[in-house]
């Protein structure tokens, strides 16, 4: 389109002057991607050692797949990509850190949240200030990278013992690979996902005062907003912090090491019982806090199947402003700039163009899927899923095919 | 039988708009939570300043007495409450998930938990207590819930999600019994070096975007992920397939 062709302002982007500076001065970094880029030593032969992650990012970036953008790059514009098919992401890898940062991300389902990857930032700048290195403790596995969100060593611990709420064995756990790996920091969100909880029973049983709240945190000194959010306490870093949310910045345009640890054994005292997840009625939770939203616009007709498969999925009902306009969903249930702002994890819009107003609403969401008869409307351009087809025929199929599996399970 | 014994730990919280002292909203709903719990003897107790406007609100709940461990409100509260839980005995502890006014660093339950052998559970929005098994439900994000199982004796933090408190009510606040007991004052040396200051505004974080028209910039600005896959010319069934794998596997149904 024209307004591609267009000439810009040349903008000085912060960021990759810092880390070009940061590469360049930190001994410890093998940055492989500069010197040597990847993409060119590959044409002309000369790599002496593979790297298949880097030829994975290489070949998501030249097939023109926005692959990058899952590496943390804040968008995929041209620009963007053109760098990373030229040098790919900076590579690292620490083979002796002078010490160790062990983070434990809430990855819930197995996802890193954005609150995970600022955490890890943190981690980062901690580790990088004096030649350390960033250990990821994962409870199961995780579906996205670990080296991409800045992590050099990963361990996993999996079973049955550390599945759905077992906040006990997992402090356990942490403390036991803490010491294995004598780490000097500990950090944890201070979320409500379980790492608020975790690292405050790990704290308590390391005997460490935590800093809790912790929005600034540097090899020193901590900030945390204390006094219901009325005043700020600046102490030293402690070796436990749980970490408020955009304490930092995510790793963006480099690709950690991520080498798995072998996990230690781990024993520990067990108290209490996971008696699972409690039925909520979807309908008895704000929209504003649905975890799973079933969503109308104006390609919806058959509100029979909408409403039937919104109860067969367990999710919360919502709508655009125009079918909210024309009565089938309540003014409550309005999704957008002039309606509910959610936060839901997952967002199944059925027949939404997705209008700058209603995509405001969404901008939360991790998980979108766009059913729409018009290939590349903007509700598409949001989607991690899109599907192009009727959503009159697919909302049926979808219904029979949750009861058939359900049934089955 | 024996009644059970359940203790309801309160601290002092501070007013949201006036910044005048006040019950602080968790602990609150841990009286509210005690004082609902058939054929317990519910005790409330408090480290701190006995002559605390804000300990009358507690009273005012309904209870006939506080007992206040007597010490500096800038003191280490957790020593002296840890000394009354040694002697008094309670097997259930309830607390708010964390302080409001203080240092609201939510470790109090976790600390006693620890130093008492007690199990914990944090988030609490209501509890059942059958012989000396505990059925408690623990509050998710997003309005989920959690059922949890323990044994006496445990801790038990109630989270914002508990029922509201009770008004506090003029007389009984008036009539309130405030008992105290000295306690040998317990200095936190470590956080007197420590700078408290106003509260600064957290920078707002500058989104790096590299986008060259308005329209990729405001789709930067909405998108957090976006640029996903994309499934086009398959069958209704077809696609209902695809969107429930996509839900299965991240975990969206758990069926
Ligand atoms: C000040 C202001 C505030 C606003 N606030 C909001 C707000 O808070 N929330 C909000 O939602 N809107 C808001 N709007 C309105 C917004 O601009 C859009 O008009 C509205 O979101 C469009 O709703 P829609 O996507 O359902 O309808 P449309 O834009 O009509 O889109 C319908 C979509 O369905 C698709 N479709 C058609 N048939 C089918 C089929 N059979 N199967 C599948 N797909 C099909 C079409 O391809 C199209 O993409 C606001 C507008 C203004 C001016
Ligand atoms: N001085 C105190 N006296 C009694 N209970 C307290 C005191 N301080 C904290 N608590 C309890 O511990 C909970 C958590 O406090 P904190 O760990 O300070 O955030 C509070 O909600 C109270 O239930």
């Amino acid at each position: 389109m024209s307004d591609s062709q267009r000439p810009t302002r040349k903008r000085l982007d912060p960021r990759e002057t810092e880390l070009g500076q940061v590469g360049n001065s930190d001994r410890r970094r093998i940055n492989r991607g500069q010197p040597q880029p990847i993409a060119t030593a590959k044409r002309a032969g000369q790599r002496v050692r593979r790297d298949p992650r880097a030829e994975r990012s290489i070949s998501a970036g030249s097939a023109g797949r926005q692959r990058v953008s899952l590496r943390g790059l804040v968008t995929t514009g041209a620009e963007t990509i053109t760098t990373s098919v030229e040098t790919g992401p900076r590579m690292v890898r620490i083979d002796e850190p002078a010490f160790l940062v062990s983070v434990v991300p809430d990855a819930p389902s197995g996802r890193l949240t954005g609150h995970d990857r600022d955490l890890l930032g943190v981690a980062r700048s901690l580790a990088d200030a004096g030649g350390g290195a960033v250990l990821m403790i994962l409870f199961g596995p995780l579906k996205d990278d670990p080296g991409a969100a800045g992590a050099d060593r990963v361990m996993t611990f999996e079973g049955p013992g550390f599945a759905g709420y077992a906040p006990e064995l997992r402090s356990a756990a942490v403390i036991d690979a803490a010491a294995q790996t004598a780490s000097r920091h500990l950090l944890f969100p201070d979320s409500a996902e379980g790492g608020g909880e975790l690292g405050r029973r790990v704290a308590a049983q390391l005997g460490e005062r935590p800093a809790t709240g912790a929005w600034r945190v540097d090899p020193e000194r901590t900030t945390c907003r204390i006094a219901a959010g009325k005043q700020d306490q600046v102490r030293p870093t402690p070796r436990v912090l749980l970490v408020a949310a955009e304490a930092a910045d995510p790793v963006s345009d480099a690709l950690y090491e991520a080498r798995p640890l072998p996990t230690p054994e781990v024993v520990g005292a067990v108290l209490l019982e996971d008696g699972g997840r409690i039925a909520v009625d979807p309908d008895d939770v704000a929209l504003a806090e649905a975890e799973f939203i079933v969503s109308a616009g104006n390609g919806v007709q058959d509100w029979d199947s909408f409403h039937q498969l919104a109860t067969r999925l367990g999710a919360a009902e919502a709508g655009s402003r125009v079918v909210v306009d024309a009565g089938f969903i309540p003014r409550f249930r309005q999704v957008g700039a002039t309606g509910t702002l959610v936060t839901a994890r997952g967002y199944l819009a059925f027949g939404i163009s997705g209008a700058p107003q209603h995509l405001q609403g969404i901008t939360q969401c991790d998980h979108v899927i766009a059913v729409n008869t018009e290939l590349g409307c903007d509700m598409m351009k949001r989607a991690s899923l899109s599907v192009v087809g009727d959503a009159q025929a697919i909302m049926p199929e979808l219904i029979r095919l949750v009861e058939v599996e359900g049934e089955q399970a | 039988m024996n009644r059970l014994k359940v203790a309801a730990m309160v601290s002092v919280g501070s007013h949201p708009a006036s910044g005048r002292p006040c019950r602080a909203p968790l602990d609150a709903r841990a009286v509210e939570m005690g004082l609902g719990l058939d054929g317990a003897e519910l005790q409330m107790v408090h480290a701190g300043d006995p002559d605390n406007p804000a300990l009358r609100d507690y009273l005012g709940m309904g209870l006939p007495t506080l007992t206040v461990l007597q010490q500096p409100a800038q003191g280490d509260s957790i020593p002296a409450l840890l000394q009354w839980a040694r002697r008094e005995q309670p097997e259930l502890l309830l607390l708010g998930c964390r302080a409001n006014g203080g240092e609201d660093s939510g470790m109090a339950p976790f600390l006693l938990a620890q130093a008492l052998g007690y199990a914990v559970v944090v988030d609490a929005v209501q509890i059942e207590v059958r012989d000396r098994e505990l059925e408690i439900v623990q509050a998710l994000p997003r309005g989920q819930r959690r059922l949890i199982r323990a044994e006496l004796p445990c801790v038990v933090a109630v989270g914002a999600a508990a029922p509201a408190p009770r008004q506090s009510a003029y007389g009984p606040a008036r009539r309130g019994r405030i008992a105290i007991e000295p306690v040998e004052p317990a200095v936190d040396i470590e956080a007197m070096h420590w700078e408290i200051q106003p509260a600064r505004k957290r920078p707002k974080r500058l989104k790096v975007v590299k986008a060259k028209t308005a329209a990729e910039r405001f789709m930067a600005a909405t998108a957090v992920q976006g640029g996903g896959k994309t499934v086009r010319g398959v069958s209704p069934t077809e696609a209902a397939r695809v969107i429930y794998d996509y839900l299965k596997e991240e975990e969206l149904v758990t069926r």
